[in-house]
């Protein structure tokens, strides 16, 4: 990383909440919390990482960042700019600088379209290149992801999973975005296929410097792509550490919890699973003071009734617990 | 030793495409099953372990499936049975859970019809008070905190691992013999995969039953599973128990497999993978059907379809130039 002092993304006490159930005058009554006061940044070069179960919030943080959906409250500081409030025709040119690469590789991709339309879709939104010029640059791109030029005049449905990852990559990196956001997506590709996906992402972040956001629930996964994580439950951020800091040293007990449940791939392992009791409260509901605490072995009156602070235990690892530390 | 609960020998099912195409999803597959055994049966998407297991339950459309080979379950040959034979082993001696726990179960049924509609299939005698009872036992043993809450319920009210927890007490409550568990956790989250895991081998212990489970997951696999069974393309590529498979795997695939998965806390900047992808059904390859994407193929590998053959105790593996081989050469 050089002298990276700037965050290329910086967000701060991002809120979002969607209504859902309306009272007689249909008006809401009722909201689900999708995103809670989150903030964090992600310096240039980086791969920054949000984990956590189903419904924690963090898709609906990347489609935030994007300006798929406004936010309610904060900012989103993207290369200089707050494009929290901005219109939809002033975050048009901005879009090329940010790209997605989604989850699933079936759904992802217009299957009327062939190959090399899709990947040039961005250059013609984007871009004044000829049609011979696009061409060109959809034949290198699919180089950069390891699929020979002739695929480009396919379609969509004559490629396996992963090879459909790599067109929506080529897609994402037509336009030299500076930042991808990728919502899990290696979730949907085997084992085998995965590992390729992996690597080829990690290549064209060397390649390119690029800058990524990514999602995902494994977190084995993300141990392996991150520089640094952000651990998510029920719309709030509850640990920011540095890659190896969080995985030897995790000082929130949701953190502890979540790898203390992955299973290991090696029998040898003898591993005290420490199983947290009950599931995820509803997000339309949910608990007072630290959300955790309803699951939580130390959960204390003052869990339930305060939130807690952002305490910084270690340079570059912020945690959200009243006691944070304490061994599950 | 005694009788194996589930034998599967030679099984090959075929389905039909097109007018007079048949495709072969499983290519010859032989196994069993022990009372008390977690067995994992894994491998890709694609490579026939649903296929297999909806085989052995009988739930392949017959107009358009073959089924040849031998499955014999309790001294039974499943594959002669009659289809009324079949219904009563069915939930009753053989369950079954799957994959997606929310689409599995009938969303406008309470939960306590729903059990009651499975436990009386099986149990025509017992009175309604009975059938309760039975119900309120079936969500005990998973342990669902508040049973008779849980049972006026529906199943949209009910998260995703409570009602795998309910699909599990029903398939659990004519106490099968066996229990095939096609990819039960993942739909999951970890924690909540967890629970479940620790729940699967938790009645295993209680009741005893033989565990068939399919997953593509291989850190399920290493935890839970005494022996395991790899498949690739429709065929058996490896077989072993659980700890020999992970230290010493033989097929060139399973070693790809496991070397492919990111672990935690062995943190690799790139990870080792293995090139290509899975052949179509429609055009498997010659001879080894691993071969084009194996770094030990040699030329022999395309002539015939390697056999499983034993290299260690318990431990058998289909590929000629298997680890303990080349270590040999």
């Amino acid at each position: 990383m050089a002298q990276a002092t700037e965050p290329l993304l910086s967000v701060k006490n991002l809120s979002k909440r969607f209504p859902v159930g309306k009272n007689f005058f249909g008006k809401a009554n009722k909201w689900v919390h999708a995103v809670n006061n989150v903030s964090f940044d992600i310096m240039p070069g980086e791969t920054f990482s949000l984990v956590g179960e189903s419904g924690c919030g963090k898709s609906t943080t990347s489609r935030l960042i994007n300006r798929l959906i406004t936010p309610d409250s904060g900012e989103i500081i993207f290369d200089g700019q707050d494009i929290a409030k901005i219109s939809a025709k002033e975050m048009r040119p901005l879009r090329s600088k940010m790209q997605m690469v989604f989850q699933d590789p079936y759904g992802s991709l217009n299957p009327r379209m062939r190959v090399q339309d899709i990947i040039a879709e961005p250059l013609l939104v984007h871009t004044k290149m000829s049609p011979g010029e696009r061409l060109k640059r959809v034949h290198e791109l699919l180089e950069v992801v390891g699929l020979p030029p002739t695929h480009g005049e396919r379609y969509p449905h004559e490629f396996s999973g992963g090879q459909r990852q790599r067109i929506g990559i080529a897609r994402a990196l037509s336009v030299n975005p500076k930042l991808i956001m990728a919502d899990e997506p290696v979730s949907a590709l085997d084992v085998s296929i995965q590992a390729q996906v992996l690597n080829l992402l990690r290549d064209v972040q060397e390649q390119y410097n690029l800058t990524y956001l990514f999602i995902s629930h494994d977190l084995a996964v993300v141990e392996m792509i991150s520089d640094r994580i952000g651990v998510m439950y029920l719309g709030t951020m509850m640990e920011v550490a540095p890659n190896e800091e969080l995985y030897s040293n995790p000082q929130h007990p949701y953190t502890q919890a979540l790898l203390s449940a992955v299973p290991i791939p090696d029998p040898t392992i003898e591993k005290k699973h420490v199983l947290i009791e009950g599931d995820l409260p509803s997000p339309t509901n949910i608990p007072s003071g630290c959300p955790f605490h309803t699951r939580c072995p130390h959960a204390t009156e003052k869990c339930s009734a305060e939130v807690p602070p952002t305490i910084e235990v270690k340079p570059g690892h912020f945690v959200n617990c009243h006691y944070p530390g304490r061994e599950l | 030793m005694a009788e194996p609960l589930l034998e599967v020998k030679d099984l090959r099912t075929e389905f039909k495409r097109g007018k007079k195409d048949w495709i072969t999803a499983v290519n010859g597959v032989s196994f069993s099953v022990n009372a008390g055994e977690i067995v994992g049966l894994v491998g890709e998407s694609g490579c026939g372990k649903s296929v297999t297991s909806m085989s052995v339950m009988r739930l392949h459309n017959k107009l358009s499936t073959r089924i040849s080979g031998d499955i014999v379950f309790g001294g039974k040959h499943i594959l002669e049975l009659s289809e009324a034979e079949m219904q009563s082993i069915r939930g009753n001696e053989i369950s079954m859970i799957f994959q997606e726990p929310m689409s599995a179960l009938d969303p406008i049924m309470r939960i306590e019809n729903q059990l009651i509609e499975a436990i009386s299939l099986h149990n025509k005698e017992l009175s309604k008070d009975e059938l309760h009872k039975r119900c309120v036992s079936a969500l005990k043993l998973v342990g669902i905190p508040e049973p008779e809450m849980t049972l006026r319920n529906y199943p949209h009210e009910l998260s995703g691992g409570m009602c795998q927890r309910v699909m599990i007490a029903m398939a659990m409550s004519c106490e099968p013999k066996l229990l095939i568990a096609d990819e039960p956790t993942t739909a999951l989250d970890v924690t909540i995969q967890a629970q479940i895991l620790a729940l699967m081998e938790d009645i295993r212990n209680k009741r005893n039953t033989g565990i068939l489970m399919i997953t593509h997951d291989l850190g399920v696999v290493a935890e839970t599973c005494s022996r395991v069974i790899v498949m690739y393309a429709g065929n058996i590529v490896e077989e072993a128990p659980v700890k020999e498979l992970f230290s010493n795997p033989q097929h060139p695939y399973t070693q790809g497999l496991i070397e492919s998965v990111p672990k935690l806390g062995r943190r690799v900047h790139r990870l080792p993978s293995i090139p290509g992808s899975v052949p179509d059904l429609a055009a498997m390859p010659s001879g080894c059907r691993f071969a084009p994407r194996c770094k030990y193929a040699q030329a022999s590998c395309s002539e015939a379809l390697p056999k499983l053959v034993k290299v260690a105790e318990n431990h058998y593996a289909a590929c000629p130039f298997h680890t303990n081989a080349r270590k040999e050469a």
